[in-house]
């Protein structure tokens, strides 16, 4: 264990990595905010399609812009921003409903990826890039990277915070939200590209392939706690955000890569919310005790 | 008030025009909650309905009828403002109808909501307040005692907190009338509120609507395809068929011969008991406990 977990080494290579502990900590903090939205909408699946074709993005600007020994993070970064929020506004337009939409996103996304691995392989640079878009490359975030995301969550925070309301509204009850006056039509594709920008920001960071979890997991752990929106949303971003900075203190032990520690810890997260919740749920939720009929509603996984 | 018959459809509840008008239970009110003066829908040529006047009192109880296709929908969202008239006019409590206008109150179909969905019964009410606004939430004594009243007037108190995926249908659809009431509206629009309800839950559920406006004088507009569940509330059925549309009390509008005129095939209405079963309409049945009367 000593060999694995070594606080020494962990100590000093801090002072190296707070730029890493600052990237992680805002993108816990957006994941954990836009996270019972994405719940809320039912767009698990879409983030995850997002997240693989944002790394197409990121190869194809490796490919066809990034000749020489130019290619620079601000590069890969840039491209799957562009992979991402095309991804997400393709799959809000796809329908509000999930059944019609997650099929469609199964179709793209194998494609997609196909087409990363294939511009990739194409690229006749360092190889070292290929895996930092799958499994992240936090350790490797440079200041105008940082800067990147600071500006982006800037961004999508500022944009939440004025729609989160009629959003949410929205992302429940779409019908009487409309009725209500909501503009319902405007605010999805609103929403699409804010996600798609925050995946963008995660893939740089944990990977393509483990956004979701910092953007799904702590959402899916709050609500087993907890069925108030606003707790959910601030046990979200406490779980997403101790997830990504202690994941990242964890990897700075020799040989851990920093994908593994972030998914674990909240993974480990999800499963003492998931035993803390099915224990509430045989107590009963609020007041009312829970039909056994609604208990067996639920979706097992 | 008066109601004016489509064009060409006099049928025999014409004859009785000055009894369909005045079935309102409202007493001293000016100004109708519905107001329509020869509406018009139409999608390209096709004529859901036109020349439909019609004035709902406060506190009367309209129930809208007919088979899947005739408008009954599109009459909702032209209420709501969703859908522009293409000829005459709508009011809503005096006011031009609009979208999101707070004088209205929805509730529509019952459907399931995920059971991990972070919303409690109470959140789902208090969509209604402001749910609409710009911004973040933001919790108030006032906002919560005005939930708690809401809740406590449909009988939901008990599960406040609950979270709404856990309720069944009947609960959920208490929490949608207390949602749509809590702006105290003119008009109650309800778009088939007690289909996959069970019967008692239809009961209670039309219970309430009933009770709300004959102390509050709410006036409801019940889109339905089944008027047995309400039909001790209905002071006026609205019925559309293909382009055409009768307006009165439910004994005037559904007899065999008035609806025989508007299908344009002979249909025949029963009164079973205080049931109207009504058969001759393939798509469009009325029945209660009678699904083994055979149909056409």
């Amino acid at each position: 264990m000593s060999d694995v977990f070594s606080l020494s080494t962990i100590a000093e290579l801090l002072p190296y990595v707070y730029g890493s502990l600052i990237a992680g900590a805002i993108l816990g903090l957006l994941g954990g905010v836009i996270g019972p939205m994405i719940q809320a909408r039912d767009l698990a699946f879409a983030v995850h399609g997002a997240s693989e074709l944002s790394f197409a993005g990121g190869a194809a600007a490796l490919l066809f812009f990034g000749t020489g020994a130019a290619a620079t993070g601000t590069l890969v970064a840039t491209g799957s921003i562009v992979g991402s929020v095309i991804a997400a506004i393709l799959f809000g337009l796809l329908g509000f409903r999930a059944r019609d939409r997650n099929s469609a996103i199964g179709v793209i996304l194998p494609f997609g990826l196909g087409l990363g691995v294939l511009f990739l392989a194409l690229y006749p640079g360092r190889s070292a890039n290929k895996f930092g878009l799958l499994v992240g490359q936090i350790v490797a975030v440079d200041q105008t990277q940082l800067w990147l995301l600071v500006a982006v969550a800037v961004v999508v925070l500022g944009s939440l915070a004025v729609i989160w309301r009629p959003l949410f509204f929205a992302s429940v009850d779409p019908e009487v939200a409309a009725a209500r006056g909501v503009p319902v039509r405007f605010l999805a594709p609103l929403f699409m590209l804010l996600l798609g920008l925050t995946v963008a920001m995660a893939v740089q960071i944990v990977g393509a392939l483990l956004v979701l979890s910092l953007l799904i997991t702590p959402t899916a752990a709050a609500v087993r706690v907890t069925a108030s929106p606003a707790k959910v949303t601030l046990l979200s971003v406490a779980f997403a955000m101790f997830s990504a900075v202690v994941g990242i203190i964890l990897s700075l032990t020799p040989k851990l890569p920093v994908s593994p520690c972030v998914t674990t810890v909240s993974f480990l997260i999800y499963l003492v919310c998931r035993l803390i919740g099915s224990l509430r749920a045989r107590r009963g939720w609020g007041r009312r005790t829970v039909t056994s009929a609604a208990v067996t509603a639920e979706p097992v996984g | 008030m008066t109601t004016r018959l489509a064009p060409g459809t006099a049928g025999p509840a014409s004859g009785r025009r000055e009894a369909i008008m005045t079935p309102v239970p409202a007493a001293g009110a000016t100004t109708p909650a519905v107001r329509l003066r020869d509406a018009e829908l139409a999608f390209g040529p096709r004529v859901l309905w036109s020349g439909l006047d019609l004035d709902i009192a406060p506190g009367e109880f309209v129930a809208v009828l007919g088979p899947n296709g005739a408008g009954k929908t599109s009459m909702l969202k032209m209420l709501l403002g969703q859908l522009p008239l293409t000829a005459g006019t709508v009011q809503i409590a005096g006011r031009q109808a609009s979208r999101g206008s707070s004088a209205i109150g929805y509730v529509p179909q019952q459907r399931s909501f995920d059971p991990g969905l972070p919303v409690r019964a109470r959140d789902l009410v208090g969509f209604g307040i402001d749910g609409h606004r710009w911004g973040l939430p933001w919790p108030g004594r006032d906002r919560r005692q005005r939930i708690d009243a809401a809740l406590a007037a449909v009988g939901a108190g008990g599960y406040a907190d609950s979270p709404v995926g856990m309720l069944s249908g009947g609960e959920q659809q208490r929490l949608r009338i207390a949602q749509a009431l809590i702006t105290d509206p003119a008009v109650l629009l309800c778009d088939e509120p007690l289909l996959s309800l069970d019967l008692a839950h239809q009961q209670a559920v039309s219970n309430l609507i009933d009770r709300r406006r004959r102390e509050a004088h709410t006036a409801v507009v019940f889109v339905t395809h089944e008027i047995n569940p309400i039909l001790s509330m209905v002071d006026r059925v609205l019925y559309l068929v293909g382009g055409e549309f009768r307006i009165g009390p439910p004994d005037e509008v559904m007899t065999s011969a008035v609806l025989s005129e508007l299908y344009g095939t002979p249909i025949d209405v029963l009164r079973a008991g205080d049931r109207i079963v009504v058969l001759g309409t393939d798509h469009h049945v009325h029945h209660g406990d009678h699904d083994d009367i055979e149909v056409l």
